[in-house]
């Protein structure tokens, strides 16, 4: 059973850290929320499994991209973990999307040939 | 860390619960209630547990505490199934154990280089003819390679001599040798007191100089620094002491306890370049040069002396071999095969065990399903399955050192002169490593079916079967394993088997002598009697008369040149009339015994034709000899030899043919027929020339015939020869059976072990097959119960029962034999008179293992046999 989340954190890896850091970039959020950003913002394409999404975060905050600090939050009265960018973590987002945009452009020129000349 | 680690999984649990949380918050305010709202969040989280379980391995240190974690589950089921684990670790310490016992004499004999610095670029350089092979070198055509060739930083030559060592408290007979200078440069052994041998006195005429070995020292000198400059006396003559060779430094397993300079010798036969004295030489290459290159090297050489000396060094090459293969090649083969055959008992041990965490993990299966169940990924039930297996096979491992250890004491001690190099065996580094990893591989190999087996159980079956779920699959690969089992088992069988009927064959043999209570033994004589021929000759004489008076000898001979399975010499010789061949190559050779009249009686070597030698064959007489059947046979073909004359080269004789003796299996019993040279001819003691007699006065070596017990006889010749001459120290006593016995170590060696871990294998594999029939039993109890009730008779389950058995037996004598008649291909010069396909042994041992099998297939049938409808159906 492991062996499926273990499969789908590899398919996703790349692309799950933009997502991340992307829904960061708005400032700090706990992993619900940013599992909300990640669905709200692809409008729903993206259901990110928890399976994923923890080991994701805690993967990262190890890589030094994000941190996390017990904050009060706002809308109600008791602290949740939240999690933020650092400084790498901007650096690495855009390099992601450098890399991302390279990589749509490259795949649009293979899908529509005709179109470019 | 510890403290760390309780806050991590603190935050992470309540990090869930906040997931959780806020998810139903967010389910509840789109319409659903409380505890749907709930449930459907805990259904989108998914499995908690595991969720949790791979946000931990995030963290990465992780690893190494759930190893900790494993190995204290591993210990603590260990500790509550004592018996499983008993069984397993026994099985294991033995099937380890046999492999780390072989392993280290593999790595004493072959593996480890010699103890000597840069050993790996000294070579062993002998002479070659055309027609026989290796020959012995001479002492004037060493010098010359030493002189000529490019290619060895050193090449010293060695001869082995014993002396009689005087001056030096009580008389002695010591093992010595003869060097040249650079011999102790050449091996890379420094003197631990004193210096070696300096060039000018490696000469002829030069002051005699002696080095001792460190036991003589310690022996005669109380190991006191000031040895250097002492006198000892070898053979009469004074020896000034120049140093000491450490006690670690023995060649061929013979410490020597004296060295003398081997260019002082100046018997004009040891400076004949014809005449093969037993001199070795052995170089040292220089650096950056290769075997190959100094073979080409040595070669020119070789061609060059052919040229300058064609009488002598006609068709003479000269072989290099590296000097470790020297002393341990023939060893290689069948250390080979027995470190092949060692690994067949480790496949069955483990197959066993495999076997055993096979029928005891239906007994676990709930409990894996609820680790499944509570979070447990596959992954993670086969890391902890195999941790538990290591650790079985590593504490398998720690007895089977034990037994190692053990097992290659008893094996040496008992055939101490089948194997080179066996004071050099031990438990070192390698074999402690080898032991570790053989310990884990086995570990993994035993413990990976079942761990698999039991990670693709399935959760709900399992809880909802009680237990008894996918035990179908299990039977499989457990019948699988027994078979597997039982065909090593009789590749094993195959191959003592073969063994046993080649060493039956060998000791029927007719070795063309009578071994029994035969006795040989050297002896000294007073020195310099050498150069008294008449006194030599009495002395001779007088030694004869007294050995035969002594009660329990019946017959004695004095032996010179070969004796039968030990020491060759070797005579070229040409036929009456024809001319004397140009070169020595293109003679004819001949195996010489020099003896006395009473020979063939102590030997009991029949005489076929005419008559053997008289006191009357002595010094004053005609030369006489008498010739053996093969000589008879390949240089007489159609006519009587009786009475023709034949050239005896090194003697310088031309003796009368007069009698025709039985052949004697000179080479051993088992290779006889292959040697090069089988002629043999035997020639009277007493016609040696005056020239060739005074070679004989250091020690002489006797044969006698007796009655009664050995050691009785033997302490009755030591005292009878000391009372006769303080000087006569009889030395060196053997038995001929134990010669002959001897010759055949090697291979009952390999007997022996063969035959230790054939029994290994048939024991393990009867066990497997007796722990699955069992097994199955148990399992089929239900089944039987519901048979018997339907009206099946017992002998209907016995016989159910017992095909079970018999069809996997079958299978695995059937694959046996078939791999076995591939393998023992393998073996095939090892063998005496039957093939790898011997019908006999085949049959024989397929009939054996099945025997085997069926009775531990019986025990467990006649249990089944025994089920009561009643017991077994309210039992479910």
């Amino acid at each position: 059973m492991k062996e499926r989340y273990k499969n789908r954190i590899e398919l996703l890896q790349g692309t799950l850290d933009f997502m991340i850091l992307q829904a960061l970039r708005w400032g700090p959020q706990h992993g619900y929320g940013i599992s909300l950003v990640i669905r709200t913002n692809s409008r729903e394409a993206f259901q990110v499994p928890t399976g994923s999404l923890y080991p994701a975060l805690h993967r990262m905050e190890r890589k030094g991209w994000i941190t996390s600090s017990w904050e009060i939050a706002k809308d109600r009265n008791r602290e949740f973990k939240f999690y933020r960018m650092t400084v790498a973590g901007k650096k690495q987002l855009a390099t992601e999307e450098s890399k991302w945009n390279q990589l749509v452009t490259a795949i649009g020129r293979m899908m529509r040939p005709a179109e470019e000349s | 860390m510890a403290d760390k680690r309780k806050n991590r999984e603190k935050d992470l649990d309540r990090e869930v619960r906040d997931h959780l949380e806020l998810d139903a918050e967010a389910k509840m305010d789109r319409g659903l209630d409380a505890d749907e709202a709930r449930f459907a969040a805990q259904r989108d989280f998914g499995n908690t547990t595991m969720v949790r379980e791979v946000t931990r391995e995030m963290w990465g240190w992780t690893s190494i505490e759930r190893l900790l974690q494993d190995v204290r589950y591993g210990l603590r089921m260990i500790r509550r199934s004592p018996g499983f684990a008993t069984v397993a670790i026994l099985t294991l310490a033995l099937g380890i154990g046999a492999n780390s016992a072989l392993f280290s004499v593999v790595n004493g004999v072959l593996l480890n280089p010699l103890p000597y610095p840069e050993s790996e670029k000294l070579v062993s350089v002998y002479a070659k003819t055309s027609n026989f092979g290796v020959s012995s070198n001479t002492y004037l055509n060493i010098l010359d390679w030493q002189k000529d060739n490019h290619s060895f930083a050193g090449l010293a030559a060695q001869r082995g001599a014993n002396y009689f060592l005087t001056g030096a408290g009580e008389g002695e007979r010591v093992r010595g040798s003869m060097i040249s200078d650079n011999f102790f440069t050449v091996m890379g052994v420094p003197p631990i007191l004193g210096r070696t041998f300096r060039p000018d006195e490696d000469q002829v005429g030069a002051a005699p100089v002696a080095l001792i070995g460190a036991g003589l020292w310690s022996r005669k000198f109380g190991s006191s620094p000031d040895v250097v400059g002492k006198v000892i006396t070898l053979n009469g003559k004074s020896h000034v002491v120049v140093g000491v060779i450490p006690a670690s430094f023995s060649l061929y397993e013979r410490p020597s306890d004296v060295y003398v300079p081997i260019g002082q010798w100046d018997a004009p036969m040891f400076r004949d370049r014809k005449v093969p004295f037993g001199t070795e030489a052995v170089g040292r290459l220089k650096h950056g040069v290769t075997l190959q290159m100094a073979q080409a090297d040595i070669d020119q050489v070789a061609r060059n002396l052919e040229r300058a000396y064609p009488e002598a060094d006609k068709g003479m090459s000269v072989g290099l071999t590296s000097f470790k293969d020297s002393l341990v090649g023939d060893s290689r083969p069948f250390l080979l095969m027995l470190l092949g055959s060692v690994g067949f008992v480790l496949l069955i041990a483990c197959s066993n065990v495999a076997n055993l965490l096979l029928a005891r993990s239906t007994g676990r299966a709930r409990e894996f399903a609820i680790r499944n169940a509570l979070g447990a990924g596959g992954a993670r039930v086969i890391r902890q399955l195999l941790t538990e297996s290591v650790l079985l096979a590593i504490a398998g491992g720690a007895l089977g050192l034990g037994v190692a250890h053990w097992g290659t004491e008893a094996v040496l001690r008992t055939l101490p002169q089948a194997l080179p190099r066996t004071h050099e065996i031990r438990l070192d580094l390698n074999v402690l490593l080898f032991t570790l990893g053989v310990s884990l591989l086995v570990g993994v190999l035993f413990g990976l079916t079942p761990a698999l087996k039991m990670s693709r159980v399935s959760v709900a079956e399992t809880l909802k079967e009680g237990g008894r779920g996918s035990s179908g699959v299990r039977q499989r690969t457990q019948s699988t394993f027994v078979v597997v089992e039982l065909a090593l088992a009789l590749v094993l069988l195959v191959g003592a088997g073969l063994m046993v009927r080649s060493m039956a064959g060998l000791w029927s043999v007719d070795p063309g002598f009578n071994p029994h209570n035969v006795l040989t033994f050297d002896m000294t004589l007073p020195a310099g009697l050498g150069q008294n021929l008449p006194g030599l000759r009495s002395a001779f004489r007088q030694v004869h008369e007294t050995l035969t008076a002594i009660p329990g000898v019946q017959y004695a001979s004095m032996q010179g040149g070969a004796l039968p399975m030990s020491g060759a010499g070797e005579v070229p010789f040409w036929m009456e009339g024809e001319s004397k061949p140009a070169t020595q190559n293109e003679m004819k050779t001949a195996i010489y015994y020099l003896v006395e009249p009473d020979y063939l009686k102590v030997m009991e070597t029949p005489l076929l034709r005419g008559r053997f030698f008289t006191e009357q064959e002595n010094e004053h007489t005609q030369p006489v000899a008498v010739i053996d059947e093969v000589f008879a046979r390949k240089y007489f073909p159609n006519e009587n030899p009786i009475g023709k004359r034949i050239n005896l080269g090194i003697f310088e004789m031309q003796p009368e043919i007069i009698g025709i003796a039985g052949h004697v299996k000179h080479w051993g019993l088992d290779s006889d027929a292959k040697a090069a040279i089988q002629a043999q001819i035997y020639v009277s003691f007493m016609q040696l020339s005056d020239q060739l007699l005074p070679l004989t006065a250091n020690d002489i070596n006797m044969t006698a015939r007796i009655q009664g017990p050995t050691g009785d006889v033997v302490k009755a010749v030591r005292a009878t020869m000391a009372k006769l001459n303080s000087n006569h120290v009889v030395y060196g006593v053997e038995t001929m059976d134990e010669i002959v016995a001897g010759s055949l170590a090697g291979r009952r060696f390999s007997m022996i072990l063969l035959g230790v871990f054939a029994a290994l294998a048939l024991i393990l594999s009867s066990i497997g097959i007796y722990g699955v029939i069992s097994y199955l039993v148990g399992q089929r109890t239900h089944e039987i119960g519901i048979r018997m009730a339907l009206g099946a008779t017992r002998s209907d389950v016995l016989k159910l029962v017992l095909g079970q058995g018999m069809k996997m037996t079958l299978a695995g004598v059937a694959i046996g034999l078939v791999t076995a008649i591939g393998l023992t291909r393998l073996m095939s010069n090892m063998l005496f008179h039957v093939t790898g396909t011997d019908p006999v042994t085949l049959a024989g041992v397929s009939v054996l293992l099945t025997g085997v099998a069926f009775l531990a297939c019986y025990i467990p049938a006649r249990r089944a046999m025994r089920v009561d409808p009643i017991v077994a159906l309210r039992y479910e």
